[in-house]
């Protein structure tokens, strides 16, 4: 079953007056698990709309999304964020770590948002940011660590609830290209793992480390096909 | 367990945010700091002036009638009573012979005069010319020595029981019992000091008192005195009843035709604990609202500092919906911040308050009621819910994509 089912969606914002905007005009999508896929497309093109809508974020004006099986376009907001926080995990383009807390506790809150005991709440998150190659930066700040070293706080936060997708938002746009090589390898290999990734993008070369691109403009669908010259990681996850 | 970790993750997240704007912080409750110290200071003197009523009112004992010519609590013109029949002091003696319900009468005349002993000097002391029957009939106790006995009383003999001020201003280093003190010149023996009453007004208590035999305050200071006849009723059960005897008694003494107006009033301390009752309750609620209003305008201060850090942590608001918070979660996060910082307040009033309210103490006989520090803690966790919910609601309910995209 795919995890993702997107039919007809659309998306109007309404600007005041007579005025509106369509970002989305009827976008179908079907995404399997463990699929990596990039969705592209230029600023204006809809993609961070489409994003907000997969990411639970917003709910479509119009159109059917079903989430494993469940419609969640009619969800309300605490339903939604019962979704946000079991099946989707978050990676920013910047960043986005709560500033005074450590790298612990940022990674340890959607599990307290989940409503997990402390000490299974602190083995999972210790865990889980081992597995990003943190694990002795378990105490530090956001300001006491590297961009690449904060991405990785950030994609432990995204998988420490094991989620169903993890839903990349230009995850290396505030990064150089070194570290930004190093995180799309951790991507590579979470994807190894069984994770299903979509990343949001407008860089062609980091949309092509997915094995599908979806190329979104005007609120449409433009292509969606395999990634044909795939880059391969040459950093490695540690 | 889910919602527990949720207030403790509140609790957390608002130490750490008052502690990262202490300044902002501290200013913030300030306004509850002084919202509390002025409405527990309020209350505690409320309480104060309330106590010292009561503990005036007692001196009057709750079981003794009081037959005057002026009733205590009036709206009538004093010169409608001034015109009525002196009481005479014979008067105790023919109603304690028909009495049934009374167990002690006794005539009271009074005069303020001089009292001094060697070069120490106290103006304006009340010299109270009664009988032995007084002791019972007025409910006082003695701190020291005795009361004068039957035959000092008939015989008119020079001593005197005196009030506890009255000790303390003419002997201040000194046993008063056996020393002769002079009231307008005349001596009188100490045989008896009375118990420290205290109280708001100095003229209710019993402490300025210097009580002698009838028969001698008579000689001394004349016997065309207007008189109170103080009856002690045996049963407070029977209070009611006693003063229809004692009204009936009185009429016939004074021989009052049917139909008329008495021309005497029967006094006692229910009139005036009746009277003062509602007295208390306004001044307590003008009071109390008045320093209210300082709260108030510290529950404001914290409204609008929760509005400002609300804008200020729109991001923050943003990541934690992204990740899974729900608008509850949002909601206490904000409200367990105001309470905390309401609390913080309360609690710092509190503890200013209090040495405040030792100084109050010396003033009126108070103390920091234990119920006021509850309310005081309950208030500002109020205020706090309060002021802090409009802030708090607004970041709930915000748009998790609106919120992620503010910089």
């Amino acid at each position: 079953m795919n995890v993702i089912e997107l039919k007809d969606i659309v998306k109007t914002y309404d600007m005041g007056g007579a005025e509106e905007v369509h970002a989305l005009r009827g976008v179908s999508v079907s995404i399997a698990k463990n699929e990596y896929v990039a969705i592209m497309g230029p600023s204006g093109s809809g993609k961070s709309t489409l994003m907000n809508i997969i990411g639970c974020l917003d709910t479509p004006t119009s159109g059917l999304y079903q989430f494993n099986g469940v419609n969640v376009s009619e969800m309300d907001d605490n339903d939604l964020a019962k979704v946000r926080n079991k099946e989707i995990g978050f990676v920013f383009q910047t960043f986005n770590l709560l500033p005074r807390s450590d790298a612990l506790h940022n990674v340890e809150l959607p599990l307290i948002y989940g409503g997990f005991g402390a000490g299974e709440r602190k083995q999972r998150a210790l865990e889980t940011l081992d597995h990003v190659g943190l694990g002795d930066r378990v105490h530090h700040k956001p300001n006491e660590l590297s961009g690449g070293q904060r991405q990785r706080v950030a994609v432990a936060r995204a998988l420490v609830t094991r989620p169903s997708i993890i839903l990349a938002d230009e995850p290396t746009g505030n990064l150089d290209s070194k570290t930004g090589e190093e995180i799309m390898a951790l991507f590579e290999e979470l994807h190894h793992q069984g994770n299903t990734i979509i990343l949001v993008t407008h860089e062609a070369d980091i949309a092509e480390h997915a094995h599908r691109a979806v190329r979104l403009r005007d609120g449409l669908i433009e292509s969606d096909g395999p990634v044909r010259h795939r880059r391969a990681t040459a950093a490695s996850v540690a | 367990m889910h919602l527990l970790a949720e207030i403790r993750e509140g609790l957390l997240i608002s130490l750490r945010a008052i502690r990262a704007n202490k300044l902002r912080s501290v200013l913030t409750t300030l306004g509850i700091v002084i919202g509390i110290v002025s409405v527990t200071l309020m209350a505690t003197a409320i309480e104060g002036v309330d106590r010292a009523f009561a503990r005036s009112a007692a001196a009057f004992g709750t079981n003794v009638l009081y037959v005057q010519r002026f009733p205590w609590v009036s709206n009538e013109d004093w010169t409608f009573y001034r015109n009525r029949r002196r009481l005479e002091v014979s008067y105790g003696q023919k109603i304690e012979r028909q009495t049934k319900l009374s167990d002690a009468v006794a005539p009271v005349v009074r005069t303020r005069r001089r009292a001094t002993y060697g070069n120490l000097s106290m103006e304006d002391a009340f010299v109270t010319g009664t009988t032995q029957a007084y002791m019972m009939a007025a409910g006082v106790t003695l701190e020291d020595g005795r009361f004068f006995t039957v035959e000092e009383s008939n015989g008119g003999r020079p001593v005197c029981a005196i009030g506890a001020n009255i000790a303390e201003t003419l002997f201040p280093r000194e046993d008063p019992l056996g020393k002769v003190v002079r009231v307008a010149g005349h001596p009188y023996t100490v045989i008896g000091v009375l118990e420290k009453q205290g109280g708001l007004f100095g003229t209710f208590t019993s402490d300025n008192l210097v009580i002698i035999p009838l028969f001698s305050f008579q000689s001394h200071f004349g016997s065309r005195r207007d008189a109170t006849i103080q009856v002690n009723v045996a049963d407070v059960a029977k209070m009611e009843d006693a003063k229809i005897e004692l009204e009936g008694i009185m009429r016939k003494i004074r021989r009052i035709a049917p139909g008329k107006e008495n021309d005497f009033n029967i006094n006692q301390q229910e009139l005036l604990t009746q009277t003062f009752a509602p007295i208390s309750l306004v001044i307590a609620s003008i009071g109390l609202f008045i320093t209210g209003l300082s709260l108030f305008v510290g529950g404001i201060g914290i409204m609008n500092i929760m509005f400002v850090s609300v804008s200020e942590r729109t991001k923050e608001i943003g990541i934690r919906k992204a990740i899974g918070a729900r608008r509850r979660t949002i909601l206490m996060q904000f409200l367990i911040e105001a309470a905390a910082l309401c609390l913080i307040g309360g609690v710092i009033g509190l503890a200013i308050a209090f040495p405040l309210s030792l100084v109050v103490d010396q003033v009126l006989p108070t103390a920091m009621p234990i119920s006021v520090v509850a309310i005081a803690i309950i208030i500002s966790l109020a205020v706090g819910l309060v002021s802090g919910f409009l802030p708090a609601y607004r970041a709930a309910k915000m748009d998790p994509v609106e919120a992620l995209r503010y910089e």
